[in-house]
């Protein structure tokens, strides 16, 4: 790397840090995956650690399906049952939604802008490990027999130390602090990522429509994750030092952790959504074989939720007594915020009106999107009228909801998206048999498993209860929904024996399997460790397809531009721009791009899991003993100390 | 730093030419959005603050033991502490290294003066009884301002770290970009402290018990 631009000479610098272990080189076995910083295999072990608490968080849902399949059952105590709820919403937000969209940024973000890697190749390894080993340590409260047990909202005062003195909540706390950081620092690069490393030409009016998403969400996490973090730290020092934020004894106000908790929840949940929104709205123009449908309506929608979803919170805290001024203004920017959202579901269906469509696996699970998130929208507006969810609020009509949305929305989404991207990423293909009977199990499931929780939520059972008398009413309703929660556990079964086989079978996907528009399907599959052997020129929106159908540039550009709603200036100044560094960027990628051997990617690197060790290793410091945070911290500022000195690159004896 | 795409070409800090698609380095972007993040963290402590203000079940109360006039002092060191920042970055970015490694170790010298103000102060409302545990004023002020603190000694460690590379010359004119998010940083503190001082020092000096 600094042989190749020779700024102002400068002779190399003494300074250094002593490595312990020799920094890796090998491109294979345990160690290149330890210390990868190549955004790809940084997306797979994403991937690969999120389904795996998918798996553990399905485990959680079931068990407490089966307790709930009859009335006055005593299979699991109420404690317990404390422990599985709180475990599985906490699991499924913080370790398989987010996680899994953070897969599909990693993978996907560089190779759609045109990039060879993330801009902060290391920190978003660290970002990794975090998430990795705060996971654990969350998950590691199981093994003591003393998981959390709060909610994954985390309710203070019931989480105080006053009502609930064992340790479930400490590892709650500091295990999502720990998992916050993990968030916070791939938000960072996601932006920075995404501004500042598109190819010539990819002006922001014609990214893809997930990378869009993508910059959304990475923009919600850097802003919302902070309360969070506000409030865990709140909490911990109460719960561990004794301080009186939420103690009631002392004045503390319950309300108050209410109003940070939903400040950061309400963007939480839009953080769980935008990136599914993202994903359908790659998979179904290809399917329709034909473009998105108001793309600038269907980018600024996004922007909009993105932004009015940060004054909408207290629609969680309408039965708390805020009194009617608040209430209205709440219930207003609820139903205000269901415009853009019904703008993209429009947008979306507009997108396959008159195409010709191929209903291939991914097509299915995103139309289904489309269908279940419509409904869970739907009872959202229900219950964002007050006097409606004075009846509906802590009942099974919410967690309807918010399964319709998260479930129905996200992960269906999200499944649609390992359909359609998964020949990328391996080089080979899904079975589309299996898939389809996938997508349907998995649709009769979870519509089984929800549906029937409006009606007994409007019936009046509360959410959150172990167990309900038997004269209620609702053994068959609750019966029926269990069936349905074992039907989608199949279905997920189903998804792993398609891996396997597939993987056995290795269909050959080629580099182009759906006719795509976007530029990852212009490389190899699985891509090379480089992406791009020349950093790609954009001129349109879809530019990949429309290099594939030159034909249709004049049908599809031209109305696009009159009708164009976004500064088309704008566009056009960076069209000039790209079109004078293009000549440039001809001549020194010619001297310097001979083979990949001028291709300039970082070097691997251990310190981010040295850093990440280091963090996690003071969390559980904090709730153990101060030796252990004096361990964590040396080992953190191992680290760090090392990071700072290590080179991207180590130098090379070089030819040049 | 990755291989850079983009359209736009700057130097990065090995004097390496790069492309970027808006002409920022991305560190400087880094920095400016993390800063975002960061007044999302304090402005909910601070809120937090604001909320709880006057509602302290026992004193001591902010008017039985703020002293305006100390911490004006140290506020004060604080804000010069910013201008010899903006001496130290004009200095290394000129090339003018001894200048340059003088003002920055001016900074860590007034950052660690303020600190020494603050560690003052923490001890002194313990020993005339004020600590984290005492009341609803304690935990709010004690969290907000050992936070701030926090922050200021990261930027005095940071700052230490590159005064040395100045010396050693690995902080050099062309890589000045990385004393100058150090500084985007520290301004940032500094900005921080004010509303902190503002709000605390100057708005809730005379409050006492409840009202009523
Ligand atoms: C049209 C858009 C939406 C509206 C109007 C809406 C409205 C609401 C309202 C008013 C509540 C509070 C219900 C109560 O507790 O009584 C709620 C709860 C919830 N919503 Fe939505 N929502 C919408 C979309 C979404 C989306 C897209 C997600 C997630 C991807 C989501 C996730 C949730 C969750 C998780 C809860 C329950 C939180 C809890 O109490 O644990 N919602 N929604
Ligand atoms: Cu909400």
């Amino acid at each position: 790397m600094q042989t190749t631009h020779p700024g102002p000479s400068r002779e190399p610098i003494s300074l250094s840090f002593p490595r312990i272990i020799p920094r890796p080189k090998s491109e294979y076995g345990i160690w290149s995956w330890i210390s990868t910083v190549d955004h790809k295999r940084i997306g797979t072990l994403y991937a690969v650690t999120s389904f795996f608490w998918f798996l553990v968080g399905g485990i959680e849902a079931l068990l407490m399906r089966v307790q709930l399949s009859q009335a006055d059952s005593t299979l699991i105590d109420p404690e317990m049952f404390n422990q599985l709820f709180t475990m599985h919403g906490t699991t499924m937000v913080f370790l398989v939604v987010m996680p899994l969209s953070a897969a599909f940024f990693n993978w996907l973000i560089p190779l759609q802008i045109g990039a060879r890697d993330v801009a902060f190749p290391r920190l978003n390894a660290l970002s990794f490990w975090i998430f990795l080993f705060g996971s654990l340590f969350l998950n590691f409260s199981w093994l003591i027999g003393d998981a959390p047990n709060g909610g994954w909202f985390g309710y203070a005062p019931n989480s105080h130390v006053a009502f609930n003195p064992t340790n479930g909540m400490n590892f709650w706390v500091i295990g999502l602090n720990i998992l916050g950081v993990a968030s916070i620092a791939a938000g960072l690069n996601f932006i920075v990522t995404i501004l500042n490393m598109r190819a010539p030409g990819m002006s922001l009016t014609k990214m893809p429509v997930f990378t869009w998403m993508t910059f959304v969400t990475s923009v919600l996490i850097v802003l919302a994750l902070p309360v969070l973090t506000v409030a865990l730290i709140q909490l911990q020092v109460d719960r561990l030092y004794g301080t009186h934020f939420y103690n009631t004894a002392a004045g503390g106000d319950p309300v108050l952790w209410q109003h940070v908790f939903w400040l950061f929840g309400h963007p939480e949940v839009y953080i769980l959504i935008l990136p599914a929104m993202g994903i359908v709205s790659e998979i179904l123009p290809v399917f329709s074989r034909k473009p998105l449908f108001g793309y600038s309506f269907l980018v600024f929608a996004g922007v909009a939720i993105g932004f009015m979803g940060w004054f909408v919170w207290s629609h969680h805290m309408f039965t708390v007594g805020l009194g009617p001024a608040a209430n209205s203004a709440f219930a207003i920017s609820t139903m205000a915020i269901a415009i853009p959202t019904g703008i993209k579901i429009f947008n979306w269906i507009g997108t396959m009106w008159g195409g010709s469509i191929r209903f291939s696996t991914a097509m299915l699970f995103a139309i289904s999107f489309i269908a279940m998130f419509t409904i869970g929208g739907l009872s959202g507006v229900m219950h964002a009228s007050v006097p409606s969810d004075a009846q509906q609020q802590d009942t099974y009509f919410v967690v309807a909801h918010f399964h319709y949305v998260l479930f129905g929305g996200a992960i269906m989404a999200i499944f649609g998206g390992i359909y359609f991207w998964w020949p990328k990423t391996t080089g080979y293909m899904l079975s589309e048999k299996l898939g389809i009977i996938n997508w349907l199990i998995m649709l009769i499931g979870f519509n089984l498993q929800f549906a029937p929780q409006h009606w007994l939520g409007l019936d009046g059972m509360p959410r959150r209860i172990f167990t309900y008398a038997e004269n209620m009413g609702w053994e068959n309703t609750n019966m029926i929904a269990s069936a349905g929660g074992f039907l989608m556990a199949f279905s997920v079964l189903l998804f792993m024996i398609n891996v396997v086989y597939s993987a056995r079978k290795r269909v050959p996907a080629g580099d182009d399997p759906w006719d795509g528009r976007t530029l990852e399907w212009s490389i190899s599959s699985p891509p090379p460790h480089y992406n791009f052997e020349k950093i790609p020129n954009v001129e349109h929106r879809d530019d990949f397809w429309f290099t594939k159908h030159p034909e249709l540039i004049a049908e599809y550009y031209h109305d696009e531009h009159s009708g164009e709603l976004t500064a088309p200036s704008g566009a056009q100044f960076d069209d000039d721009v790209a079109e004078e560094e293009d000549e440039h960027s001809e001549e020194h990628h010619g001297d310097d791009e001979h083979g990949h051997g001028g291709i300039h990617l970082p070097d691997m690197s251990y310190y981010p899991i040295i850093l990440a060790a280091g963090l996690t290793i003071v969390g559980a410091g904090l709730m153990t003993a101060v030796p252990v945070i004096v361990i964590g911290t040396i080992v953190l500022l191992w680290g760090l100390l090392g990071w700072s000195f290590e080179p991207v690159n180590d130098p090379v004896p070089d030819s040049h | 730093m990755a291989a850079a795409t983009g359209t736009y070409e700057i130097k990065n800090e090995h004097g390496e030419v790069i492309n970027t698609s808006t002409g920022l380095s991305n560190k400087k972007l880094l920095m400016w959005s993390f800063l975002g993040s960061d007044v999302m963290f304090f402005g909910s402590f601070i809120a937090t603050y604001l909320v709880y203000r006057n509602r302290s079940l026992v004193g001591p109360y902010p008017a039985d033991i703020l002293d305006i006039p100390i911490t004006s002092v140290s506020t004060f060191v604080l804000l010069m502490s910013s201008l010899a920042m903006v001496l130290a970055l004009s200095y290394i970015q000129q090339g003018r290294q001894k200048m340059g490694t003088f003002w920055i170790f001016s900074v860590v010298v007034l950052g660690a003066i303020f600190l020494l103000f603050q560690v003052y102060e923490f001890n002194h409302f313990g020993q005339v009884g004020l600590t984290p545990r005492t009341n609803l004023f304690g935990t709010t002020f004690f969290i907000l301002t050992g936070l701030h603190g926090a922050h200021v000694t990261l930027g005095v460690l940071w700052l230490i770290f590159l005064g040395f590379g100045s010396i050693k010359g690995s902080l050099r004119a062309d890589n000045a970009i990385d004393l100058e998010i150090a500084g985007l940083y520290w301004h940032f503190v500094d900005i921080v402290w004010i509303v902190i001082f503002t709000v605390i020092y100057l708005i809730s000096a005379r409050d006492v018990g409840p009202p009523g």
